[in-house]
């Protein structure tokens, strides 16, 4: 800039052109294009590793939202499900599963020799094996729902196991079968003269949002229903909690209390909560709300509370910072028209401040949401297989939570729950890109400028 | 004024409902990792077949499992604790002082522990004692204690491959640990005549046995806090490894690793259960007989377990890599019994 600034020719010794650079502005260009390369290079990295993180998630989760099924006609042989004939749902009821699960067998052999297939070497256990054990549960849920259907033939459609699915997704090969003990090179070579006959397909999997969880023995009919609405009924918890207590913390301290040294120390030590590693909050929840208020393991109230804790002072410091963000003439104006302290906050500075607070509190949800270790303690990170009732009763009956049901699934040994993981973590990334987007579209609409 | 106002009803609300909050309905298990598939298993078909809810299974390992299971009598603390090794005695007493005075012991049946390698790795014959050469920190050579000095396993015995020594062992959190010290280690320490050198040269017993148990830390032989999932990534990506695992984690993943016998005997459910293949344990799982009759569908949930359907030889159990007990006949006259441990 000074080199610019003086005139060529007031100075003897510059002789060079103003459109050389000399060597001291060489030297500051090329300090600045560098600045420039390591701040695009830093952005490269970052935006290659999410892709990277993205590819790795879709691949490995996308099938799970697609699933193998059978259709096959079977027989409610009134016989075996309904020995003394009266349909009295009690004497139903004590006709187990395995009943069932022999009948779908037979069922399937039937097909088999229906439609003139022929495979070398197939063993029964091939063919009773090549649908879910879950299958099995669904036709008993039909029965007992339905009783009439006893005597009929129904056409169900069931699901196949998890290797043979695995097979139409290619994460099982003819040589991998060969050597599982799971599954056979015979299975899949049934399957696929199945699906050749138009009656095995592979279809949108909606049971993946809607099922809850299942055993390591059938991880095809595995699903995150129980555990989205869990994360939601934590969710309703932390949002009744967190954001009244928090708005009216940040009011009174930011609005009413006198500056000294006791709303000082209250004002670090929020700052100080935030940063405090989640798993203590979850120590606490497990000694304050579990052993001394005796609420119930494993339910979302507790989880619920916990997060609320947990978030309380993201919201705290949010809603203070966009409190602050008004401006004095707003209050002096309201005051000065005679409003009392207390409307001009509530009717003046509160609006004013709505899209920051809404903005923290969604960032502060979003947190809570993806927060899996104080869930650890408190039970959730859980089997649950019944569907929580709805709230308020439902709050206290078990649930799981998205975050710990993906860290399940990476703990179980079949290699299919891998594809459940990953897509319980397409379900999160896909709630927690919503709530973002949501948080930014509240901001730009009520954003004021002055 | 409103957000106030708000607050208050939001906490009374809660208040209310916490009140009205009954009884609980469903079974609470937690424990072991091992024992969790079967639980899971097990609950799922209890759910399914009966008018009772599913129970609800945590993870989280035995003894953390045993200590909730110890805090006390009530509906807000767990029915029964899944352990892959039998309760302690200082378990036990800390039951008693919190109230727990009535436990059941069941046994489900036993797990193997293999030893897994890459697929398209080299084949293994292991026996005890090339374990404890290959990863024991001190061993004996010629009559006296020096540090471990293999680096390949064919230094140890000239029939093993020619492949660098690398271990993937369970962490100490893990049951599995006390199974793979006590049946291999310290086996293997007895087999090659160690223990005897030990307990010349080591000031008492317990520093001989100590020194059988204690593994090298020169990075050879890795402890594994995770699951076996994390040991099978850890093979994977280094394919020189050995990882120690589950049999019914191995029979899931068949097509990845590869299993070695230990004294020419493949692991399975049957060699497991005649006894032929040595490194075994049983799984257990402990109920609070305070609470049959308080938890609804408890006592059935044990019955059903232990019945031959289930934990039999046939059932789907077994069918997941259980080692059926040759003795649940004797473990279901127990439960039906409601036979408590002796005190």
């Amino acid at each position: 800039m000074t080199d610019a600034t003086i005139p060529a020719g007031a100075s003897p010794q510059a002789k060079d052109s103003l459109l050389v650079p000399d060597a001291r502005t060489r030297k500051r260009n090329a300090s600045e294009a560098r600045f420039r390369a390591y701040g695009l290079g830093a952005i490269v990295i970052a935006v290659i590793m999410l892709l990277i993180l993205l590819f790795t998630i879709i691949t490995d989760g996308i099938g799970a939202f697609r699933q193998t099924y059978l259709t096959i006609p079977v027989t409610l042989d009134a016989q075996q499900l309904d020995p003394s004939g009266n349909r009295d749902p009690e004497d139903l009821k004590k006709i187990l599963t395995l009943t069932y699960g022999n009948m779908l067998n037979g069922a399937v052999e039937g097909v088999i020799a229906e439609s003139g297939i022929q495979v070398a070497d197939l063993t029964e256990k091939d063919v009773n094996d090549l649908i879910s054990k879950e299958a099995a549960a669904q036709l008993r849920n039909r029965v007992l729902a339905n009783p009439e259907l006893i005597g009929q033939t129904v056409e169900s459609r069931v699901l196949v196991n998890g290797r043979v699915d695995g097979y139409y997704k290619g994460r099982v090969s003819m040589a991998s079968a060969a050597l599982d003990g799971n599954t056979s090179p015979q299975q899949l070579q049934l399957a696929d003269a199945l699906k050749d006959a138009g009656l095995l397909a592979t279809r949108w999997n909606w049971a993946f949002l809607s099922n809850p969880d299942a055993s390591d023995q059938r991880p095809e009919a595995a699903g995150v229903g129980i555990a989205i609405l869990g994360s939601l009924y934590m969710m309703l918890v932390v949002l009744f909690l967190a954001v009244p207590i928090g708005v009216a913390a940040s009011i009174y301290l930011e609005e009413f209390a006198t500056k000294n040294r006791l709303t000082d120390i209250i004002e670090v030590n929020i700052s100080n909560l935030a940063a405090v590693p989640s798993i203590v909050f979850g120590i606490l929840g497990l000694a304050v709300f579990i052993n001394f208020s005796g609420l119930p393991q494993s339910a979302p109230i507790v989880g619920g509370l916990v997060l609320t804790l947990m978030t309380l002072p993201t919201i705290i410091i949010a809603t203070r910072a966009s409190l602050k963000a008004v401006p004095p003439s707003i209050r002096d104006a309201a005051l000065g028209v005679g409003a009392s302290k207390m409307q001009s906050v509530f009717h003046h500075v509160l609006p004013l401040a709505l899209p920051g607070i809404l903005t923290g509190t969604i960032i502060g949800l979003a947190q809570a949401l993806g927060e899996t270790a104080p869930l650890l303690l408190i039970g959730m990170v859980a089997f649950v297989k019944n569907f929580p009732s709805a709230p308020p009763e439902g709050l206290f009956d078990p649930a799981s939570a998205l975050p710990v049901q993906v860290y399940n699934w990476t703990q179980r040994a079949d290699p299919a729950f891998i594809e459940r993981a990953s897509g319980a973590i397409i379900v999160l990334l896909v709630f927690l890109l919503c709530m973002n987007l949501l948080a930014i579209y509240l901001r730009r609409k009520f954003e004021r400028r002055w | 004024m409103k957000s106030a106002k708000f607050t208050v009803s939001a906490l009374a609300v809660i208040a209310a409902t916490a009140t009205v909050a009954g009884a609980r309905e469903q079974i609470q298990v937690a424990g072991s990792s091992t024992v969790l598939p079967y639980a899971t298993i097990v609950a799922e078909a209890f759910g399914e077949n009966t008018d009772f809810p599913t129970p609800v299974v945590e993870s989280g390992g035995s003894s953390a499992g045993l200590k909730k299971f110890c805090e006390g009598v009530g509906e807000n603390t767990i029915d029964i604790a899944n352990a892959s090794r039998a309760i302690r005695e200082g378990e036990v007493e800390a039951c008693a002082a919190a109230g727990v005075t009535d436990i059941m012991e069941v046994r489900i049946g036993y797990d193997g522990i293999v030893f897994a390698s890459d697929i398209n790795g080299n084949d293994f014959v292991f026996t005890a004692a090339d374990w404890f050469n290959a990863l024991a920190a001190e061993v004996v050579q010629d009559g006296k204690v020096v540090a471990n000095p293999y680096t390949k396993w064919n230094e140890i015995r000239a029939e093993l491959p020619d492949q660098e020594i690398l271990a993937f062992v369970p962490g100490t959190k893990h049951g599995t640990r006390e199974v793979f010290e006590e049946k291999v280690i310290a086996a293997g320490c007895e087999e090659t005549g160690a223990a005897e050198v030990f307990a010349a040269e080591k000031a008492d017993e317990d520093a001989a046995e100590a020194a059988c148990m204690a593994l090298r830390t020169d990075g050879k032989s890795v402890d594994i806090d995770g699951d076996y999932t994390e040991t099978l990534a850890r093979i994977q990506s280094s394919p020189n490894g050995i990882g120690v695992f589950g049999l019914s984690f191995y029979e899931n993943n068949t097509d990845k690793l590869k299993v070695a016998t230990i004294g020419g005997v493949t692991p399975s459910t049957e060699t497991i259960s005649s006894g032929e293949y040595p490194v075994s344990r049983p799984l257990f799982f402990y109920v609070k007989k305070q609470h049959i009759g308080t938890i609804p569908g408890l006592k059935e949930y044990v019955e059903f377990f232990v019945s031959d359907a289930m934990a039999g030889a046939g059932g789907p159990l077994a069918e997941y890599g259980l080692v059926a007990d040759p003795e649940l006949a004797a473990t279901q006259q127990a439960v039906a019994d409601e036979a408590t441990m002796a005190k």
